[in-house]
C-alpha cells in the first residue's frame, strides 16, 4: 500500500509518537534554547533515539541496524515535526546512514553504520554554498595529494555541524564530484555554529588547505553526482514529511482554537471567513500527504519518476506548511505572535525546512525541467 | 493498480476477458474518445455514430458489462472489485472505449440499488444497463440552486398518482433524454422532510423542455416545465417525504464523479504543450518566464491531486474514508480544471480566442475554457463543498 499504513507502520508511527510526546515535546526544544545549550541538543534523548531504534531504520541489518526503507524514515520525521524535537536524525540516522550504506565503503560502513544505529556520534553533510540552494554550483574543490585528497571552500547551513564527529564534504573533483568523510579536528578545518531561527543546529564551515587520505571518499568522483542527487533527494522528501507533521499539528491547534476562543458572542470558528481558510487548508493537507507518501514510495521502489515526485512533494509541503503556520498564527490573533505560545516555534522551524535543500520555487523549476519545459 | 496475481481464478478471468473483448469490441471503438459525437449516451432518440458502435454496447449490455459490479439479476455483470479492476485493465490495454455513459449508471443506479424497490430494479436497472432508457436529473430550480431544499416543483398526492407542477432547471441533456428522476415538493410545511423523489416518463402528456444557450454557445442543459403531470405512484422511490435522503446520498456520488474530472482521462501536460508552442531557452526552460511558473505551480498541485484521489480510494478500501471527503475532493477537482483552462488559454494565445471554423475546431478550446467555470456551481458550489467540509470534516461549529 502507498497511503494507508500497514500494520508495522502503524506500529512504528504510534511509537514514535508515545515516544516524542513523551520524551521531547515542544516545551523539550524551548528549554534548550533557553539554556543556551553548547551542543543544542540533548545528548540523552539522541541516546533515546538508538534505545527506540529510530537512528537505526536506514542501517542494514548486518550492521546492527533495522533494514527499513525512506518511508519508515520519512515517517518517524513526520512525528519529530509534531512536537519539533531538535535531534541529529535528520543529518545522521537519514542523510549519512543513506550515503555510507548505499556507496560506502566496507570499511566505511563497519567503522560508522553500528555508531549510528545506535545513536553514538553525530554526522554532517557539508553540501550547500550559497544563500539559496543550488547544488550544482560547487565552488569547493578537493584535489588529489599524494595518495589523498586536500579540500578547500566554505559551507553554510550544515545541520549539526558543530556537533558532529565527521563531516561529509561534498566537492569538486576530478572533473566529476566527491563526498568525502573529514572527522572533526582535522587541521584546517572550520566549523563556526551558526544559532538558527527555529533554535535547531547549523553550522559554518571553512575547510583551509584540509588533507584527508585516500579512504575519505565516499563511492567515487565519476558517480558521485548521482550520489549526490540520491541523498538531496532523500532529505527533500523527510524535509516534507516533518513539514507536514509540522503543518498537521499546526492546523489541528488552530481548528481546536477556533472551537473555543469565543468574540462576538460566539465562536470565531462559526464565521464562515474563517471556516473557508480551513477547509482549503484540509485540502491542502490532504494533497500534500498524498504527494509526500507517493514520492517516499518511489524512492524506495527506485522508480524512474522518483526526482519528479520527490520535487512535487518538497514543493506542496513548502507551500502547505507555510500557509499553515501563517493562518496558524493568524487565527490566533495577539497571542499567535507571543513567544510563550507554541504556534511561533513551528513558524520558525518550518521557514528552516522550506529552505532547506531547496523551497517551493526551487522544487518547481526542477519538476518543470524534468516534465520539458 | 495490479489485481491480486495469487488467485488463479482471476488470472482465468483475465485470459477470458481479454479473449472476448479481442472478439467482440470492433475496431472502430479501440481508440480514446476524442470528442463528444466518440460518447454513446444510449436511449431511444440516441443516433449511433456507426453500426460499431451499436453493436459495442449491444455486446456489453448483454454481459452487463457497461455496468460491471451492478448484480446480475438487476443486469448488471456481478462482478467483484478485483474482477472489475481486470476488466477495466483489459479495457485500457486493448484501448476499448466505454461502450456507455449515462446520468443511468453513474446516478440513479447508485440510488435505486440502495432505495429502490425490488419491482423498480427490476424494471429500471436492466434497461440502463442496455443503455434503452436515457434518464436525466431533475434538481435544480430558479429559486433552488445552493439551497436545494428550498426546491417548489409540487406534486400532489393523490391515491394512486401525483400531479406534478413547477419547473426544473440545468437538468443535463433533457430534450435528449427518456425519463427524468426528480425531487418533487409533496409536504409545503415542512423543508426537508417534504420532499420525494420520484420517476417521470419525459413524454408524459404536460412535460415540455426548453434549451439554455451558455457562454459557451452550447446547450447542454435545458429548462423542464411540469404542467399538471399525471405520475404512478409506483414511481416514488423510497418513502414518501423522504427523498431529501436519497438526495443527499446521490449528491455525493455527483461530487466524486465532477471531482474526479481530473482523475478520469489523463489531460495533456500543460507545461510540454506550452514549451513545445512558445518554445525553450537554451536551458531547456519554457521561453515566457512568469507563465511557466504559474504552469509549474499549476502542476505540482495537479500531482498531487491525482495523489489524492488515489489515496482516497486506498483509504477507501482499507475502511479508513473520511466521511464527506467528495466535498473536498469536488472542491479542489473543479478549481483545478477552472486553472487548468485559464492556463491553457494563455498558451493558446491569439489561436485560442477564434470562436468558429476548421482551424479552431470551431473554438473548441475557448468554449472549454468557458464550460469549465460551471465545475464550481454544479453539484454544490464550491462554497457550498467548503461549509461542508468545514462543519462536517472540521467540526467546526454553527448553522
Amino acid at each position: 500500500m502507498t497511503w494507508v499504513l500497514d500494520e508495522q507502520r502503524r506500529m512504528l508511527r504510534d511509537s514514535a509518537q508515545g515516544f516524542l510526546s513523551e520524551r521531547a515535546p515542544v516545551a523539550h526544544l524551548r528549554a534548550l534554547r533557553d539554556a543556551n545549550d553548547a551542543t543544542g541538543y540533548s545528548a540523552a534523548l539522541w541516546r533515546g533515539f538508538g534505545e527506540q531504534g529510530y537512528s537505526a531504520t536506514l542501517v542494514p541489518e548486518a550492521l546492527g541496524g533495522l533494514g527499513l526503507g525512506v518511508a519508515e524514515a520519512g515517517l518517524i520525521a513526520e512525528q519529530i515535526g509534531h512536537t519539533l524535537a531538535p535531534t541529529p536524525y535528520f543529518s545522521t540516522a537519514v542523510l549519512a546512514a543513506w550515503l555510507l550504506k548505499t556507496a560506502g565503503s566496507a570499511q566505511q560502513q563497519k567503522a560508522w553504520l553500528p555508531r549510528i544505529a545506535a545513536a553514538d556520534g553525530v554526522m554532517a553533510l557539508a553540501v550547500d554554498e550559497r544563500p539559496r540552494h543550488q547544488p550544482g554550483a560547487l565552488a569547493t574543490v578537493a584535489a588529489r595529494d599524494g595518495g589523498g585528497w586536500r579540500i578547500d571552500g566554505e559551507k553554510l547551513l550544515v545541520l549539526d555541524g558543530h556537533a558532529a564527529d565527521a563531516l561529509i564534504v561534498v566537492a569538486r573533483a576530478d572533473g566529476g564530484t566527491a563526498l568525502l568523510l573529514v572527522p572533526q579536528g582535522t587541521r584546517g578545518l572550520q566549523v563556526e555554529r551558526t544559532v538558527m531561527v527555529d533554535a535547531h543546529n547549523a553550522a559554518r564551515v571553512r575547510l583551509d588547505d584540509v588533507r584527508v587520505g585516500a579512504d575519505a571518499l565516499i563511492g567515487s568522483a565519476e558517480s558521485g553526482a548521482q550520489l549526490l542527487d540520491g541523498v538531496l533527494d532523500v532529505g527533500r522528501v523527510v524535509a516534507a514529511c516533518e513539514l507536514l507533521g509540522l503543518a498537521d499539528e499546526v492546523f489541528e491547534r488552530t481548528v481546536e482554537y477556533l472551537k473555543q476562543r469565543r468574540q462576538f458572542d460566539r465562536l470565531i470558528g462559526e464565521f464562515q471567513a474563517l471556516q473557508h481558510r480551513c477547509a482549503e487548508l484540509f485540502c491542502d493537507l490532504e494533497l500534500t500527504r498524498a504527494i509526500v507518501r507517493q514520492a517516499l514510495k518511489a524512492l524506495d521502489d527506485a522508480a524512474a519518476d522518483s526526482a519528479l515526485r520527490v520535487a512535487q512533494a518538497k514543493a506542496r509541503a513548502c507551500l502547505t506548511a507555510s500557509r499553515a503556520v501563517q493562518e496558524g498564527v493568524q487565527m490566533h490573533g495577539g497571542i499567535g505572535m507571543t513567544d510563550e505560545l507554541e504556534i511561533g516555534l513551528f513558524m520558525k522551524r518550518a521557514r528552516v525546512l522550506q529552505e532547506l535543500f531547496g523551497d517551493a520555487a526551487f522544487q518547481m523549476d526542477r519538476a518543470a525541467l524534468i516534465s520539458g519545459y | 493498480m495490479s489485481a491480486v496475481a495469487t488467485d488463479p481464478s482471476l488470472d482465468t478471468f483475465r485470459r477470458d476477458t481479454r479473449a472476448w473483448l479481442e472478439a467482440n469490441c470492433p475496431p472502430e471503438m479501440r481508440h480514446s474518445v476524442r470528442s463528444e459525437a466518440d460518447i454513446c449516451w444510449g436511449g431511444k432518440r440516441f443516433n449511433f455514430q456507426s453500426d460499431a458502435q451499436r453493436a459495442w454496447l449491444q455486446r456489453m449490455g448483454e454481459r452487463g458489462w457497461t455496468v460491471p459490479m451492478w448484480p446480475r439479476e438487476y443486469g448488471g455483470g456481478g462482478l467483484t472489485h478485483e474482477q472489475a479492476a481486470i476488466l477495466r485493465e483489459e479495457m485500457a490495454a486493448l484501448k476499448c472505449r466505454p461502450p456507455l455513459q449515462s446520468f443511468g449508471i453513474w446516478m440513479l443506479g447508485p440510488a435505486m440499488l440502495k432505495y429502490g424497490s425490488e419491482q423498480q430494479k427490476r424494471h429500471h436497472l436492466p434497461q440502463i444497463a442496455r443503455g434503452e432508457i436515457r434518464w436525466c436529473q431533475g434538481y435544480s430550480e430558479p429559486n433552488a440552486g445552493s439551497d436545494l431544499a428550498s426546491l417548489a416543483t409540487r406534486a400532489e398526492v393523490h391515491d394512486d398518482h401525483f400531479v406534478v407542477t413547477g419547473q426544473k432547471i440545468w437538468t443535463s441533456y433533457a430534450d435528449e433524454a427518456d425519463w427524468i428522476f426528480c425531487l418533487v415538493r409533496t409536504d409545503t410545511a415542512k423543508k426537508h422532510t417534504g420532499i420525494s423523489f420520484v420517476l417521470i416518463d419525459m413524454t408524459s402528456p404536460g412535460v415540455s423542455t426548453r434549451p439554455i444557450k451558455l457562454i459557451s454557445g452550447k446547450s447542454p442543459f435545458c429548462e423542464t416545465f411540469f404542467d399538471h403531470v399525471k405520475v404512478p405512484r409506483a414511481n416514488l422511490v423510497g418513502e414518501l417525504n423522504g427523498g431529501w435522503t436519497i438526495a443527499k446520498y446521490l449528491l455525493t456520488h455527483e461530487r466524486e464523479m465532477i471531482g474526479a474530472i481530473g482523475e478520469r482521462a489523463t489531460p495533456r501536460p500543460v507545461g510540454r504543450h506550452a514549451a513545445e508552442r512558445l518554445g525553450r531557452d537554451e536551458a531547456g526552460r519554457l521561453s515566457d518566464g512568469v507563465l511557466r511558473a504559474e504552469i509549474a505551480r499549476f502542476e505540482v498541485d495537479e500531482a498531487a491531486f491525482r495523489a489524492w484521489m488515489r489515496m482516497a480510494g486506498e483509504q477507501a478500501r482499507a475502511g479508513e474514508a473520511i466521511g464527506a471527503l467528495s466535498s473536498a475532493l469536488k472542491y479542489y477537482g473543479a478549481e483545478l480544471n477552472k486553472r487548468r483552462w485559464e492556463l491553457m488559454m494563455a498558451v493558446g494565445g491569439a489561436d485560442a480566442l477564434e470562436w468558429e471554423g476548421e482551424r479552431s475546431q470551431h473554438g473548441a478550446a475557448a468554449r472549454t475554457w468557458l464550460r469549465s467555470k460551471a465545475n464550481s456551481i454544479e453539484g454544490g458550489t464550491s462554497e457550498v463543498q467548503l461549509n461542508v467540509v468545514a462543519k462536517r470534516v472540521l467540526g467546526l461549529p454553527g448553522a
